[in-house]
């Protein structure tokens, strides 16, 4: 990959970041295709093969289900999230999609004011090349805490 | 101090009945010690998983029944036995994988080894060393292996559901359950083999009693789930029932969607707020089931250990595994049926996504009981009000009603001696 594709690459992985720590959710939706797919897995069942994920979207209209979920209807405690994503690695690439990972930590902080290491996992992503920069055609988070602490409301 | 804001010393119910509980139920360790005695290790059968979990002979999964860890293994004529995790020689937990495949159970420390059934049957050195023509050390004579395995537990199962029980007297899993609540659970799990989707996990810091509650309780339903209403999936004026069993212990509520199936409620989405439509409809893309027999929702409490739901077409085991006074792990494993279509396999993921830590209408859940709990242990004198729909212990055709609660107080009562 070329130098400056790599960078390309990183500050969209930083971008997706800083949206979702924003709350920004519209942006967050903005990041995806409209056939996209967003999961987050335990690595538990990621490794045995099943299924089951704790959030599962698979088209852009669910992303935006989920946030009106989020917005509107879930209640919850307020928190904020704090992500810190590693360096993208890059499995393959073409001239219309890169598949890539990063690792990635989440700290959550509620109104106390204290903030606890939340949720800690990889991404797993398909990123298509488009007219419209890069947008996520799937993104995986496999988390490797065995239990989300009480609830997951934000996407990760 | 005057009487009302007295906390007992011993803790006494002094409420004549159970439409008021005191937050000591939710405080005292010691209370909360004799639960765990008294319901999880003495006289009921705990939920330990499913069957399909463990297909084939030597497939295990590490599990707990209230704070205890135990093994639910198959053995290689096919039967299931449940041990506890703890060697028999020194205590230690010797197994740590969560779930696997073994031909024994070897614990690591001093290499004791067990069969499957938690029979000890090796002791390095038992018979000492030879030593200069003389055999030093060893076990005395009349050490019997036969008197070192495993805690074995009593073991019960039905159409695929795997129960356990420290206590070897307990009553059949058939009586423990009763006639009323196994009829409900014969509709779940009618003897098709399930298909395990996966697992979710959550930590819930509250005392385990209040998801127990939260189960038993119609009232927040449409309340507290906005989602639910809001899509239409819940309506205070649904036909629905609340059944216990004749010790009020365990329960179900059963409710019935408009119709029953694709009415205008789902095909449509429309509901009070007529404007609010789902962008994809797909996850209430429901489908009617032969077995669920008229009812599209059943949530079923057993008492102490687990929960199973069958909300439309997702289907789960909630598993409750105390962690100290105030805080528990709820456990889900997601399941279909062996004769489901890959369709109906897509529609229980999709659907997974209403209920689970991130679920529309259970992560609200997780989050109120951690709340209950902040309060609660603010001011321990005080007293909970379960007053919805009366006083007494009744069933109900309806879901204005906080009866199960009172029915599960009623009965924790007599259990505790309170």
């Amino acid at each position: 990959m070329k130098a400056d594709n790599y960078l390309t690459l990183t500050q969209f992985y930083q971008n997706y970041a800083a949206i979702v720590d924003r709350g920004d959710w519209d942006a967050w939706i903005d990041l995806f295709t409209e056939d996209c797919q967003y999961k987050v897995q335990t690595r538990e069942n990621y490794d045995r093969n099943l299924p089951m994920a704790v959030i599962s979207l698979s088209s852009k209209g669910m992303l935006k289900d989920r946030v009106y979920g989020v917005t509107e209807t879930i209640y919850h405690d307020p928190y904020h999230q704090l992500h810190m994503v590693s360096s993208p690695l890059i499995i393959d690439e073409s001239d219309t999609l890169i598949v890539a990972q990063a690792n990635y930590t989440v700290f959550r902080t509620k109104s106390n004011g204290i903030a606890e290491v939340y949720n800690v996992g990889r991404y797993q992503d398909r990123i298509r090349i488009t007219d419209q920069g890069l947008k996520i055609e799937s993104r995986h988070c496999i988390f490797d805490n065995d239990m989300v602490l009480n609830s997951m409301i934000y996407p990760i | 101090m005057n009487q009302e804001n007295r906390i007992p010393l011993t803790p006494t119910w002094d409420h004549e009945d159970t439409s008021r509980i005191p937050y000591w139920a939710y405080t005292n360790q010691d209370v909360y010690q004799q639960e765990l005695e008294k319901f999880f290790y003495t006289k009921h059968w705990c939920y330990v998983g499913l069957e399909a979990e463990i297909p084939e002979p030597g497939d295990f999964k590490r599990t707990a029944i209230g704070e205890r860890s135990v093994i639910m293994v198959r053995d290689e004529d096919r039967s299931i036995y449940v041990v506890e995790n703890r060697c028999a020689h020194r205590g230690m937990q010797f197994c740590r994988e969560k779930h696997g495949k073994t031909k024994s159970f070897t614990c690591p420390y001093h290499q004791w080894n067990y069969d499957l059934e938690g029979n000890l049957q090796g002791v390095p050195f038992r018979r000492g060393v030879k030593q200069d023509g003389q055999v030093k050390g060893g076990m005395p004579k009349d050490f019997k292996p036969a008197d070192h395995g495993l805690n074995k537990l009593r073991v019960a199962e039905r159409n695929g559901v795997v129960f356990a029980s420290f206590d070897h007297d307990v009553e059949s899993l058939e009586d423990f359950l009763g006639p009323t609540i196994l009829q409900y659970f014969d509709r779940m799990f009618n003897g098709r083999k399930l298909t395990i989707l996966g697992y979710n996990k959550q930590r819930i810091p509250g005392n385990w009693k209040l998801m127990q509650e939260n189960i038993k309780d119609p009232y927040h339903a449409g309340l507290l789930h906005t989602w639910f209403v809001t899509f239409g999936l819940w309506r205070a004026d649904n036909r629905s029932e609340l059944k216990m069993d004749k010790h009020f212990r365990h329960a179900a509520m059963v409710s019935t969607r408009g119709d029953g199936g694709k009415n205008d409620q789902t095909t449509n989405f429309s509901s009070f707020k007529e404007s609010m439509q789902l962008h994809d409809p797909s996850f209430l893309d429901i489908e009617d089931e032969a077995w669920w027999g008229g009812p599209t929702a059943v949530m079923m409490t057993l008492f102490p250990s687990v929960v199973f739901q069958q909300n439309v077409n997702s289907v789960t085991t909630r598993h409750i595994q105390p962690n100290g006074i105030d805080s528990f792990d709820f456990v889900w494993t997601h399941f279909g049926y062996e004769d489901d279509t890959p369709e109906m396999t897509q529609r229980r993921l999709r659907q997974a996504n209403l209920f689970g830590p991130a679920g529309f209408v259970s992560a609200d859940d997780g989050e109120v009981i951690e709340f209950s709990q902040q309060g609660i242990e603010q001011n321990a004198a005080k007293k909970a009000v379960a007053e919805l729909g009366g006083r007494n212990v009744e069933e109900a055709d309806h879901m204005v009603s906080e009866a199960c609660i009172r029915g599960m107080y009623d009965y924790w009562r007599k259990t505790m001696g309170v």
